[in-house]
């Protein structure tokens, strides 16, 4: 899918370049063909479910997982050489700082194995870490450990930043937090790219937003467009009359479903179906309008693929 | 550039001070208890202080080496090991860091025994301690390798009995506890085993070559399979990811 940003740079080779990579581990085939480009500058969610192969993918594009087939470039070239170039930093679901050190010392030895790093001094306190600086790595708190990874991951100053799952562990607040610290330190020109099982978190922080499920990339787009295919709500009313026809014709209307006397309509924009429907019937009682889970709009999107 | 990553691994090791003191503690209580009522025999012609100060210096080099792994195999199973190779830092880098960190412990406890032997009345030319310092260096290499190697086999919660089993098995025929088979065809055997070439570097003190070319190629040979086995292993972990 082409997008405003990778329009723009056409000379860069893109940050991540991935293309048909399948992965298997024993039986089950955790992803199953994708291809995917990103553009430097991006700002990608790939958004998805629990096991939908967000990791794996990421572990690929990484170099730390080898593909069983298709092919996987940074920068236009290997992963193992972007790496060795210092182009790339992470920040891996795993990855408990390492012990007997400080988390200012962490911070330094990380910074001291890439080429242009940034001061450290500046990132310690952009990430908040400053105020535990000269503690030891092995007695800090989930929330703190979790800001020492990104300080480590981000003082290497890559042009390439793999988030996995970074704001998982910690709460609404610490989420915001988190972004607040990733604008300040990011640099427009920087490609930056996270998972998330968030849909609320891929639509602030994300300008596209790839969607993962069983494997497979089953949705590519700006926010809105990811939004508008999943965010979809469900009316339920009770309506013996009426002609499912009919009501697929409705504006906003993605499905209609009748269980005896009562509809369902999954909804794309169910203020407007349901404008409609009242107008047209009104006599409808029971209405009750819901919002789809993100796991049900991601099993929607799969099955209508055709999987 | 990385030096600072080298120095950050012997810091934390010395901050381990449990590692560090039961690493030339048991090593020096056993001196103490092997040496105190024959100080004036010989094993094969080396005055019992001396064999046992470079016997028990090998017990704790030779934990400290293998310990490499338990270290290893931590960094693995905490995700640490697949942060670092998002870094520019080479995978040898990282293994370079790990063995010099080994050799620091190791270097230890060879200060550790060498008073203790001095306290034994243990005496040796200034070259003498050279030469025996240099050759028990270079034997202790292989045990390194191993220890990388099992750090890549093995998790955590397995680790202490297989480090503790090797170490010993390697120290029991190389002659750490005395020698074992006198000069038969089972002694023959065991002067293939690397550890016999590290505790055999005290024999410095009857004068000429304390390993014979045959002990340089035993060492070699060890070392270079210990090599090409841990590569195998770690490309084989690596992989399966």
């Amino acid at each position: 899918m082409t997008n405003v940003v990778g329009m723009i740079t056409t000379q860069e080779s893109p940050s991540i370049a991935l293309q048909g990579v399948v992965k298997g581990y024993g039986a089950v085939r955790a992803v199953k063909g994708v291809d995917l480009v990103i553009e430097p500058g991006e700002t990608i969610a790939l958004l998805g479910p629990n096991g939908a192969g967000k990791t794996t993918t990421l572990d690929m594009a990484l170099g730390l997982v080898r593909p069983d087939a298709g092919s996987v470039e940074l920068f236009g070239m290997p992963p193992a050489k972007a790496i060795a170039k210092g182009l790339v930093g992470g920040m891996l679901q795993t990855g408990v700082p390492l012990d007997y050190l400080r988390v200012r010392e962490l911070v330094e030895v990380m910074a001291s194995l890439y080429p242009k790093p940034r001061p450290v001094d500046d990132i310690l306190e952009l990430t908040g870490c400053d105020a535990f600086q000269n503690q030891m790595t092995t007695g800090l708190s989930g929330g703190q450990a979790q800001r020492v990874r990104f300080a480590a991951a981000l003082v290497g100053d890559p042009d390439l930043l793999v988030l996995d799952e970074p704001t998982a562990a910690i709460d609404v607040e610490g989420r915001r937090e988190f972004w607040r610290a990733m604008r300040a330190v990011v640099e427009e020109r920087k490609t930056v790219v996270f998972a998330t099982h968030y849909l609320e978190e891929a639509d602030s922080y994300a300008d596209r937003v790839v969607l993962m499920a069983n494997g497979m990339i089953v949705a590519d787009g700006t926010p809105s467009q990811i939004k508008s295919k999943v965010g979809t709500k469900t009316i339920r009313a009770t309506l013996p009359e009426g002609d499912l026809a009919e009501l697929m014709g409705f504006a906003g209307v993605l499905k209609a479903e009748r269980h005896g006397p009562t509809i369902v309509l999954s909804c794309s924009d169910s203020d407007q179906a349901l404008y409609q429907l009242l107008s047209r019937f009104p006599g409808l009682t029971d209405i009750e309008v819901t919002g789809g889970s993100l796991e049900e709009a991601f099993v929607e999107l799969t099955s209508e693929e055709g999987v | 550039m990385g030096g600072r990553y080298v120095k950050a691994e012997l810091q934390r090791t010395l901050r381990n001070r449990r590692f560090v003191i039961f690493s030339f503690i048991f090593p020096l209580i056993l001196y103490i208890a092997f040496t105190s009522p024959d100080r004036h025999d010989k094993i094969g012609g080396v005055p019992f202080p001396l064999y046992y100060m470079i016997a028990m210096a090998s017990f704790g080099a030779l934990i400290a080496a293998v310990s490499i792994g338990p270290r290893i195999s931590t960094e693995r199973q905490q995700g640490w090991t697949r942060q670092m190779r998002l870094t520019p830092l080479p995978t040898w880098y990282y293994f370079v860091a790990k063995i010099l960190a080994g050799y620091m412990i190791a270097c230890l406890t060879l200060v550790v025994l060498y008073l203790a032997g001095l306290a034994y009345g243990v005496q040796l030319s200034g070259s003498h301690w050279l030469v025996m310092t240099g050759l028990f260096l270079v034997g202790l290499f292989p045990f390194t390798l191993i220890g990388v190697m099992i750090g890549h086999l093995l998790k955590p919660d397995t680790l202490g009995p297989v480090t503790g089993g090797v170490a010993t098995v390697f120290l029991l025929i190389g002659g750490g506890f005395g020698n074992l088979a006198g000069t038969g065809f089972v002694h023959k055997l065991f002067e293939l085993a690397p550890s016999y070439w590290l505790i055999r570097a005290g024999a410095v003190s009857l004068g000429g070559s304390p390993w014979t070319p045959e002990g340089w190629i035993v060492v070699v040979v060890w070392s270079l399979a210990f090599a090409m086995l841990a590569r195998v292993v770690y490309r084989r972990d690596t992989a399966r990811q």
